[in-house]
């Protein structure tokens, strides 16, 4: 048995086939580069085809003309015939083997180049509804597809059906009335291959959702195995699993059983054509129209046929799969930032203020430029989001002042200070950066100003030094040790090996989580910045580190503008204004003391830290 | 350019091996193959009805197959030249063809349905029986393993298991069969010309070796440097808000371009010289097949053979280079699937927790006493953890544990679940060793609420009615209510019947934490273990929960992991810990009077800052 090499093999594991494929159109500009390498791939190996579609006429010389007249010398003849095509056809493919996957690859490192850009340039609303884990998927497996998916049709795609119509058209050139048997044999083969294909790729889509719900069960069991355990829920989730299981099963046997009938269904075919052929053969022959080498010849296209429209049916699986991963890779390039920027066009404009910014010592000038930053009546709504996250939010604050920000969870404290390096812009009002509406900076102007210590402490692989380095390159190891010694990072960097050049691990797994946030305070630190936002950054800190470096930072030299966003009452109590936000509206503003005794949220937050009768004076 | 780019190696491994990437296999040893294979066995003896039908299904379905070309090229030879042509003996063995394509093609088909049915009953045999396993598995193993590793076990093992056992079905018999049937074909009708065939097809062997030899370095090289992308890619996508933040967009972007190049170098390399593979083995066809067609020929001019026969040898000569290119194929697919059924049953094989001692006793009116004698635990046997402790805990008392992150104050938990076992002593509750007493009895007289909250796809009902599956709605929303999650699930989409995702999808992680209270306050058992459960909620509805919690904890035992002041100074025990081992132990005024570790922990992180 000469085919089948992938019948019941579950095809499609990477579902969605709808025959979308405008997204691949939009992907091929990535191509354009290799415009000769596209052309001269398929060309090849078409003319590998086309030699080896001489086999059955060389073949059918052998017989008529060797055999029959008995004639030694063009048996020899024709034989090395036979591997001249061979050494030809060898060369044609190589050659195109290589265009092919210069194409392919030049095309999937283009396409890379480009989507990582395009990500890059997405705003924090794009990033939160896509979803970072999405997006790596695109740049890896799914380019890699369709990699895969380009070589293998610049390879493949037009061999096949060139050899298919190509025996036909020989076959015509032989023997007329045999040929018709051809003209009714490939429209029905191709039919029934891609027919099936047709009616069980939806089922696979089918399939692959079935094994996701037991993917999804066997995970769920493993995050949850304390919980389950606690409520000894182990045989119920066994026989859903169970269940599960058992419906996935039934549904691949019964896909199983359909593209199980493609074997079967193209060797009848196939060979009730061959019986047609041999039949018309004897035939003709009697009339003495053709010979019995071309008979044989006849039965050998027949054969290789079928060959290669089993490859064509397994290339177009391959072109499916990709073509479903280059509409996916597709709708990102659809997604723009919903962020405009200011390009950097009047450049007089733009370099007096960010110099101001940065180190200006705020002189008691005209008024709004006193103001480092400034809410004018900030509403906020998320994209998707029902509800408001802020409302009508107003705020001053001068250059050099410290702002607590308290609020219980969902309060919206990170979406406030979100706001101030433009990470989303607010849906109503405006939000000013040293006088400025943020949305009339240039993205470096204004992030250049700002520096935030995120939730969150990120560190990335590399060495100490270079993570510190990442806001202000070039920071010389004066400035860094500085930072590392504000924020309270410098008992610890000088205890590791190599100090600065300490090398941190993938996702700095190799710092405790105090260590990691300490040097993610650093980072923000380096080269001074006009405006510092921490987003409640010393939760992992103890309360004596953080009070330390609280006392450090308030020590800064230079006009330091700085936010702290908190859940601790002892962390925010000192500041110069105090906000209090409930549920996305500002409750009230004021020191620790006017809060105290004014603010009902305040108080029940402080209280709640700090039973009454616990307060030591201070 | 900055040097960060040469290390990102040695991680991200998961990218190996996938588009093109030869499959890793060496790491089954010869020995452990076989046991594997042992295995396998085990699993196909259920089925082997099916198995011993599809190898006389595919015995017959090659023998048929082979059958084919002779009858061809016996029509073939009647068909001598013009009106010498034999029309009723080609008539008949035309109808002897037919019958052996239907018989053929339905022996296929047949063949193909057992082969399917058989592996896919296999597998799923085989998840059953692992997720059975991960359900009994020791927590030690759980929590000693990444998610992901155990769950690409069940799934993506067990589906490459699948194609290979499918593919070594279909293929590797008929492949074997067909070899051998073609060569005994051959034979019959000239050895010569089989002779021919035989000694120029290894070639193709040889020539597929040396390619696949050729390029395995190039493979590895191709699949570190992607790594390396893979792994910048996540750093850089991944952490997208902090690369923004910084406006460190271009240094990414050169530091992505210059492993880009390098990768698209070294892949355009791997591609090619791998994709050398099939022109060269179809050379080889080729000059097989000019071989037979030339040594054919000679015979047939002096009388050896006939034309029918010589157009049969080219049909088989086609046929028999065929199966052996596939044959290598599978048997690394074989390999593959090989050592991925190892990993499965390592799973399966892993060592299950004790099970419940048969006349375990069923845990019922418990009043709520707990003692721990004399216990030793550790994780790691030579790391110490816990040693000597010794804790009396009456019925309806608070217990707080405190002490700074990683003192193990979470394994104190971990020991009165009996989700680990005790190494030495016993803890006992109502004076019962908890080893005595069924697991399920124990576990369901605790109320439960830890740190990381952990609820399941299903609906918000589903997740709170774990504990009491029988639950009206209005103990449902009650239960609700005291935890202060009614609000916010209410005004979800579908109320207590909205959908909520794996892991609580889109959920807050304070409203996880609500529902996981909730989850408690509906069944309301004796005794209660609360592990920093209120952590991410904001204070003000936190004092509200403590409110609904110190009712809840009104005459029940309750194990406190705690951080907040007023919880550890109402607790009537304080455990402090420290690195493992309870160092002190006593009331708040107690131990504020020793003057030890707790009081200095108490003023750190307590005392009002200066």
């Amino acid at each position: 048995m000469a085919y089948g090499s992938s019948q019941g093999i579950p095809w499609l594991l990477f579902g969605s086939y709808n025959g979308k494929d405008l997204a691949m159109g939009k992907l091929l500009v990535y191509l354009k580069d290799y415009k000769k390498e596209v052309v001269l791939a398929p060309l090849f190996k078409m003319l590998e085809a086309g030699f080896e579609l001489f086999v059955p006429l060389v073949m059918a010389a052998i017989i008529d003309r060797g055999i029959v007249a008995g004639d030694t010398h063009t048996v020899l003849r024709m034989g090395a015939l036979l591997v001249a095509l061979g050494v030809i056809g060898l060369i044609c493919s190589i050659t195109a083997q290589y265009f092919a996957a210069r194409a392919a690859v030049g095309f999937s490192a283009k396409l890379k180049h480009q989507l990582f850009a395009h990500i890059q340039g997405l705003s924090y609303t794009e990033i939160d509804t896509l979803g970072t884990a999405t997006m790596i998927t695109r740049m890896t497996s799914d380019v890699n597809q369709v990699e895969n998916g380009v070589n293998m049709v610049l390879r493949l795609f037009l061999r096949s059906p060139f050899i298919v119509f190509g025996a036909m058209v020989m076959a015509f050139t032989i023997d007329v009335p045999a040929a018709l048997i051809f003209a009714v044999a490939i429209p029905l083969l191709s039919v029934v291959v891609f027919g099936i294909m047709m009616l069980t790729m939806p089922l696979y889509k089918k399939v692959q959702a079935g094994l996701d719900s037991v993917l999804a069960s066997t995970r769920e069991n493993l995050t949850g195995a304390r919980v389950i355990r606690a409520f000894s829920k182990e045989k119920e989730e066994t026989d859903s699993f169970e269940k599960k299981n058992d419906s996935l099963t039934n549904m691949q046997l019964f896909v199983g059983r359909l593209s199980a009938l493609t074997n079967p269904v193209t060797y009848i075919i196939v060979n009730a054509a061959t019986i047609a052929l041999l039949y018309t053969g004897a035939v003709r022959v009697d009339e003495g129209t053709i010979t019995q080498g071309q008979v044989v010849a006849l039965v050998n296209y027949m054969s290789q046929i079928l060959v290669e429209l089993v490859k064509l049916a397994n290339l177009i699986i391959t072109i499916t799969k990709a073509l479903a991963c280059a509409n996916r890779i597709g709708n990102v390039f659809e997604i723009s930032s919903s962020m405009e920027w200011k390009k950097q066009t009047d450049d007089g404009y733009a370099a007096k203020d960010s110099a101001g910014g940065m180190r200006d010592p705020g002189g008691a000038g005209s008024k709004t430029e006193d103001y480092a930053v400034e809410f004018e009546h900030v509403c906020l709504t998320y994209a998707g989001a029902g509800a408001e996250a802020l409302t009508d939010i107003d705020l001053r604050v001068k250059r050099g002042e410290t702002i607590g920000i308290i609020g219980g969870t969902g309060s919206g404290k990170t979406s406030l200070v979100n706001l101030i390096p433009r990470f989303y812009d607010a849906t109503k009002g405006c939000v000013r950066v040293d006088g400025r509406d943020v949305r009339d900076y240039t993205m470096e102007e204004l992030r250049g100003k700002i520096r935030v210590v995120p939730q969150k402490a990120v560190l990335f692989q590399g060495t100490i030094r270079e993570n510190l380095q990442w806001g202000s390159p070039g920071a010389s190891d004066e400035e860094l040790w500085k930072a590392v010694e504000i924020a309270q990072a410098k008992e610890f960097v000088e205890q590791k090996a190599g100090k600065l050049d300490y090398r941190i691990a993938q996702e700095g797994r190799n710092l405790s989580g105090g260590q990691r946030q300490r040097l993610t305070i650093a980072r923000a630190l380096v080269g001074a910045p006009g405006i510092l936002i921490l987003d409640d950054s010393a939760s992992a800190l103890d309360y004596a580190t953080d009070a330390a470096l609280r006392q450090a930072i308030s020590r800064m030299e230079g006009d330091t503008t700085v936010f702290l966003v908190s859940q601790r009452a002892s962390t925010i109590r000192y500041a110069d204004q105090i906000i209090v936000l409930e549920d996305g509206e500002k409750a009230d503003v004021g020191t620790h003391e006017e809060l105290l005794e004014r603010c009902s949220v305040y108080q029940e937050i402080y209280y709640s830290q700090y039973p009454r009768d616990e307060e030591a004076p201070s | 350019m900055r040097e960060t780019k040469k290390r990102r190696d040695a991680h991200s491994r998961e990218e190996q091996g996938t588009a093109y990437g030869p499959k890793e296999n060496g790491s089954v040893k010869k020995s452990g193959q076989w046991e594997t294979v042992l295995k396998v066995l085990k699993y196909i003896r259920k089925y082997w009805i099916y198995l011993a039908l599809s190898i006389v299904l595919a015995a017959l379905t090659v023998a048929l197959t082979l059958y084919l070309p002779i009858l061809t090229g016996r029509v073939i030879d009647l068909l001598i030249d013009r009106g010498m042509v034999d029309f009723p003996g080609i008539f008949r063995i035309l109808q002897r063809m037919a019958a052996a394509i239907a018989v053929t093609a339905a022996a296929q088909w047949i063949m193909n349905v057992c082969n399917n049915k058989m592996t896919y009953r296999i597998v799923q045999d085989v998840r059953n029986e692992a997720f059975r396993k991960i359900e009994i598995l020791p927590l030690k193993y759980i929590d000693g393993h990444s998610y992901g590793e155990v769950v690409s076990r069940v799934i993506a093992d067990v589906d490459q298991f699948a194609d290979g056992l499918l593919m070594g079905f279909t293929q590797f018999f008929t492949g074997v069969i067909t070899i051998i049937g073609t060569l005994g074909f051959m034979l019959s009708v000239n050895a010569v010309v089989t002779g021919v065939v035989v000694l120029i097809t290894p070639l193709s062997f040889v020539v597929a070796a040396f390619i696949a030899k050729k390029t395995y370095v190039m493979f590895r090289i191709q699949s570190e440097t992607r790594g390396e992308q893979t792994a910048l890619i996540g750093e850089m996508i991944g952490d997208q808000k902090i690369v923004q933040a910084f406006s460190h967009e271009d240094e990414a972007m050169e530091e992505f371009d210059e492993i880009n190049d390098r990768l698209e170098k070294c892949s355009l390399k791997a591609i090619f010289y791998s994709s050398l593979t099939n022109p060269a083995t179809r050379f080889v066809n080729n000059l097989v097949y000019a071989g037979v067609a030339v040594t054919g020929a000679l015979y047939a001019i002096r009388g050896g053979i006939s034309v029918g026969q010589l157009s049969c040898f080219l049909t088989y000569a086609n046929q028999y280079t065929k199966p052996f290119n596939e044959i290598s194929g599978v048997v690394t697919e074989l390999q593959n699937a090989l050592a991925c059924a190892a990993r499965v049953f390592e799973l399966i094989d892993e060592e299950a927790q004790i099970p419940d001692r048969e006349d375990a006793v069923t845990l019922a009116d418990v009043d709520g006493r707990v003692d721990l004698n004399h216990v030793y635990f550790s994780y790691v046997p030579d790391k110490k953890l816990i040693t000597d402790l010794n804790l009396s805990v009456k019925a309806g008392q608070r217990v707080a544990i405190v002490g700074p992150t990683g003192c193990g104050k979470t394994t104190v938990i971990n020991l009165l679940m009996r989700f680990y076992d005790v190494h030495k002593g016993a803890i006992c509750v109502d004076g019962t060793d908890i080893r005595d007493v069924t697991r399920s009895s124990l576990r369901s007289n605790y109320g439960m609420v830890l740190q990381e909250t952990w609820l399941k796809a299903g609906t918000i009902r589903d997740n709170i009615v774990m504990g009491k599956p029988d639950a009206t709605q209005e103990e449902v929303i009650a239960a609700a209510k005291l935890s202060h999650a009614h609000s916010f699930i209410k005004r979800m989409p579908q109320g207590y019947d909205t959908v909520i995702g794996e892991e609580g999808g889109n959920l807050s992680q304070g409203q996880k934490q609500l529902l996981c209270i909730t989850r408690v306050m509906l069944c309301l058992p004796p005794m209660l273990i609360l592990d920093e459960a209120t952590s991410s909620i904001d204070t003000r509805t936190e004092i509200r929960i403590q409110k609904a919690f110190a009712a809840m904890m009104e005459g029940r035992t309750s194990f406190i992991v705690a951080h907040r002041l007023s919880t550890i100074r109402e607790a009537d025990v304080i455990l402090v810990m420290k690195d493992g081992n309870v160092i002190e132990q006593g009331s708040h005024e107690t131990l504020l009077r020793q003057n030890g570790f707790y009081a200095a922990l108490y003023n750190s992180q307590f005392a009002p800052l200066a």
